[in-house]
């Protein structure tokens, strides 16, 4: 068993445990978009980050993805973590301001508006869908190709895939392409100013 | 070349080198850098004509040829340099170099051509005289001049592979890494991690497993450093050498030299190292009969400054895509296919054969505690000697500047030093008592880095670089962190906008707010260290970024939308401006004053490049 502290409290967690993991299994609340249980955590969205020690050079880690170990003093809620969340959701508004998820997690944060300028992407590249094709529909049609600005999530050369069974569990799992909260009330975004998006082409 | 098969036989035969090394000595010799540098500024054609006049003139047996690698006073290309005077030849025209080679056969010096400060007349007879050099301790680089490195035997005339001699006589290598540990060299690459520690964890490593991997990192994508491109076309030997004595120590059977494509030099002479060390017997199964196994394999980057991060250029071997991964697990536990790896820097495998031939005492004495040995940097931008200078850990910036590097060009003061490369900061004039090592550095808000140094004049606009190094951080961002790619982008998008006249003063403080953000939530160090140059140039030059904002205003003359070129009394009306204009936006007769129209002016620089008369203002 692994013996660290979150927020001050000593908890217990099984070897093997991420610091999210941990956060969840005693109640501590830690916004995410791209963990998903089931699915093999990431670290893409940022949201989840907490703060380690609280000497002046800690860094933020993603909990997610960040195993538990002994003696580690976790804060889910430092001055550092809560700026970061303001500002994450802030440039998600400025990027997908349609997603009902970002706007949810957005006001719960008290962000009702961005100081950038607006863009209208329809794929903030978490990669849910990514990993629902090659973890749980064992198809593996999509990737992550490109980086930078020109990263994107599609088939290879953007070709009609092979290995595509058009199940539709990428859409089922999209946090960008949501209207409603829950995932079985499902609607797709509207299709103004969509950017070009290789999954158009699955 | 003959197989050595035994550590007996491989020491008689570099001690028959050695001793034979004064019979290849007895004639001059002409030392020509031949390195991507070099070539770039015309050193082939050098090369050239000096094979044809000793051809012509039967000159063999008379004198001799040696191309290398860097030198380092790249500025001062195509040189020849004349052993063993040492007499320093620099930016030859073509139809000097019969009068240098005859000077080199008659033993006298070309007073005309030979190397002399800017505007002075004093002639430097002695390389080791020239101030660039001397303020130099060319531990590591000094070796480039004296071997030609695709020959095996200049490089064991040189010393090479005594090294690796100790440490397969002394046959302990938990030996090896003590001495690299009391050393006290620390990574080259960047973060500073004492390297005898790292041996130690990867030796301790994984026990049960047998394999266990070194990688030399030569990625090297920091923009205007070439610091290891030199090493590695200059000496690849001594980087097998590093790599291979470090295979020893934790363990490893095999190696891999990361190299960005972008080198095929350095690639194209370590192949053929390579090749010479197997033939030898230096690589390969049962080493001289020790039964150490080691193989080094050469992989090619494919154009991403994020492979350069550890665990990105992992992926990459492993033929994935270069995008890092969460740290713990180190690759020290779980590298390369999972298994044990080690991945050091180019310069700090070089040092490896230093550190164990002269012992780490003797090693440890230069420098500062803590930060031992010398370091590699490129010294470039608006400076006189630009070049690669090599100094000791805790030497002054401003000796570098200076002494070293000359002064700035021009009449311009310089105004600031860049180190560390796109993840690093500036450091303004004002603190060049500043001494170069990591902790000093890391206190003023910048990084070591690999050893990039960039010097910026008043000329130079400090928004204008932040802006510069934004666009390149965002383009090699691999994407997957939002905040880094986002933050990136974003944070381009407000230095745009007050380079173009656009800003206000609520960006300075989203840019400030966005910059931690991006620094605090960021998985792997392209992320982490991104917002430096921005924070160190928002610190030091707040005042720049205030007078784009709000007097719309460019104080260096760079930002274009804010500035604006005119021509002044000087002129002469000789036309040249009017003819390079390609917006033909210059408009004058000859022999009268020309005028610029500005609404068509583009600033791209042209007119002035080709004005003799200093006739063009930027205001």
């Amino acid at each position: 068993m692994i013996h660290l502290t979150i927020n001050g409290l000593n908890i217990s967690v099984e070897q093997g445990a991420t610091l999210l993991d941990a956060a969840r299994l005693y109640g501590i609340p830690i916004p995410t978009i791209c963990s998903m249980e089931g699915l093999s955590p990431y670290g893409a969205c940022r949201l989840c980050v907490v703060q380690i020690g609280e000497e002046k050079n800690t860094k933020l880690v993603s909990s997610c993805t960040y195993l538990a170990q002994d003696g580690q003093n976790v804060l889910t809620d430092s001055p550092r973590v809560i700026r970061a969340r303001k500002m994450i959701l802030e440039l998600m508004l400025a990027s997908c301001p349609q997603s009902r998820i970002i706007q949810d997690l957005a006001s719960e944060h008290d962000i009702y508006g961005h100081r950038f300028k607006q863009e209208f992407e329809d794929c903030f590249l978490c990669g849910l869908c990514v990993r629902m094709c090659e973890e749980q529909m064992m198809a593996g049609a999509i990737d992550f190709k490109g980086r930078g600005e020109t990263r994107s999530i599609g088939t290879p050369f953007n070709m009609k895939s092979d290995a595509c069974r058009m199940c539709g569990g990428c859409i089922y799992i999209c946090p960008a392409c949501q209207l409603s909260g829950s995932n079985t009330d499902l609607k797709k975004a509207p299709l103004n100013e969509r950017s070009e998006t290789s999954l158009d082409s699955v | 070349m003959i197989k050595i098969s035994s550590l007996d036989e491989f020491i008689d035969f570099r001690h028959r080198i050695l001793s034979e090394k004064e019979a290849h000595y007895d004639k001059p010799t002409l030392v020509v850098c031949g390195g991507t540098g070099g070539q770039a500024s015309g050193s082939n054609d050098v090369i050239r004509i000096i094979k044809r006049h000793i051809l012509e003139h039967n000159l063999q047996e008379k004198i001799a040829l040696r191309i290398t690698g860097c030198h380092g006073l790249c500025q001062m290309d195509p040189f020849i340099l004349v052993e063993p005077g040492l007499q320093f030849y620099p930016k030859l025209k073509m139809k000097d170099v019969p009068q240098v080679i005859e000077a080199a056969l008659g033993n006298y010096t070309v007073e005309k051509l030979i190397y002399k400060e800017l505007d002075e007349q004093k002639c430097y007879e002695c390389q080791k005289d020239i101030p660039f050099f001397k303020g130099q301790t060319r531990t590591l680089l000094g070796n480039n001049q004296k071997l030609d490195p695709i020959r095996i035997l200049d490089y064991i005339e040189q010393g090479g592979y005594a090294a690796l001699e100790k440490v397969l006589s002394n046959g302990d290598p938990e030996w090896i890494i003590r001495e690299v540990q009391e050393s006290g060299l620390r990574g080259r690459g960047g973060a500073g991690f004492p390297t005898g520690k790292k041996w130690e964890l990867a030796r301790n490593s994984g026990n049960e497993q047998k394999q266990k991997y070194i990688i030399c990192n030569a990625d090297e994508g920091d923009p205007g450093a070439y610091m290891d491109r030199s090493l590695l076309e200059g000496n690849p030997h001594a980087i097998i050498e590093g790599m291979l004595i470090a295979g020893i120590a934790i363990g490893a059977t095999q190696g891999f030299i990361y190299v960005r494509s972008e080198y095929p030099l350095a690639i194209k002479h370590a192949l053929i190292a390579l090749r010479q060390a197997q033939d030898l017997g230096l690589l390969g199964e049962d080493i001289l009969n020790t039964g150490i196994d080691f193989n080094i394999e050469i992989v090619r980057g494919a154009g991403a400054f994020v492979c350069g991060e550890e665990t990105a250029l992992i992926k990459s071997i492993e033929g994935f895509r270069g995008e890092p991964v969460q740290r713990p697990p180190y690759p020290i536990e779980f590298g390369l296919w999972q298994k044990p790896t080690c991945i050091n820097n180019v310069e700090t495998l070089i040092n490896i054969p230093v550190i164990i031939n002269r012992g780490a005492k003797e090693y440890a004495k230069v420098g500062l505690p803590n930060n031992t040995g010398t370091k590699v940097f490129s010294l470039v931008g608006k400076i006189k000697n630009t070049g690669l200078v090599e100094v000791p850990l805790g030497t002054k910036i401003s000796k570098v500047v200076n002494d070293i590097g000359g002064g700035s060009i021009g009449n311009t003061k310089i105004k600031a030093v860049q180190t560390g490369g796109p993840s690093g900061g500036c450091i303004p004039a004002n603190m060049f008592d500043l001494s170069i090592d990591y902790e000093s550095l890391a206190n003023a808000g910048s990084i070591m880095g690999s050893g990039g140094m960039i010097v910026m004049d008043e000329k130079t606009c400090m928004v204008d670089v932040a802006r510069y190094f934004m666009i390149f951080l965002k383009d090699e961002s691999c994407g997957k962190c939002f905040t880094c790619r986002k933050g990136t982008q974003r944070m381009y998008e407000i230095l745009d906008d007050i380079s173009a006249g656009n800003g206000s003063i609520e960006q300075l403080d989203i840019l400030d707010e966005l910059a931690h953000v991006v620094k605090d939530t960021s998985m792997c160090g392209l992320g982490q260290t991104a917002p430096n140059p921005v924070l160190s140039t928002l610190k030091y030059f707040r005042d720049e970024y205030v007078e784009h904002i709000k007097n719309r205003r460019c104080p260096a003359g760079v930002c274009k939308a804010l500035i604006t070129y005119s021509i002044n009394e000087n002129c002469t009306g000789c036309l040249r401006c009017l003819r390079s204009c390609p917006e033909g936006a210059i408009t004058g007769e000859k022999k009268e004053l020309h005028r610029i129209d500005a609404s068509l002016c583009i600033r791209c620089g042209a007119c002035i490049t080709v004005c003799n008369f200093d006739a063009i203002d930027v205001e």
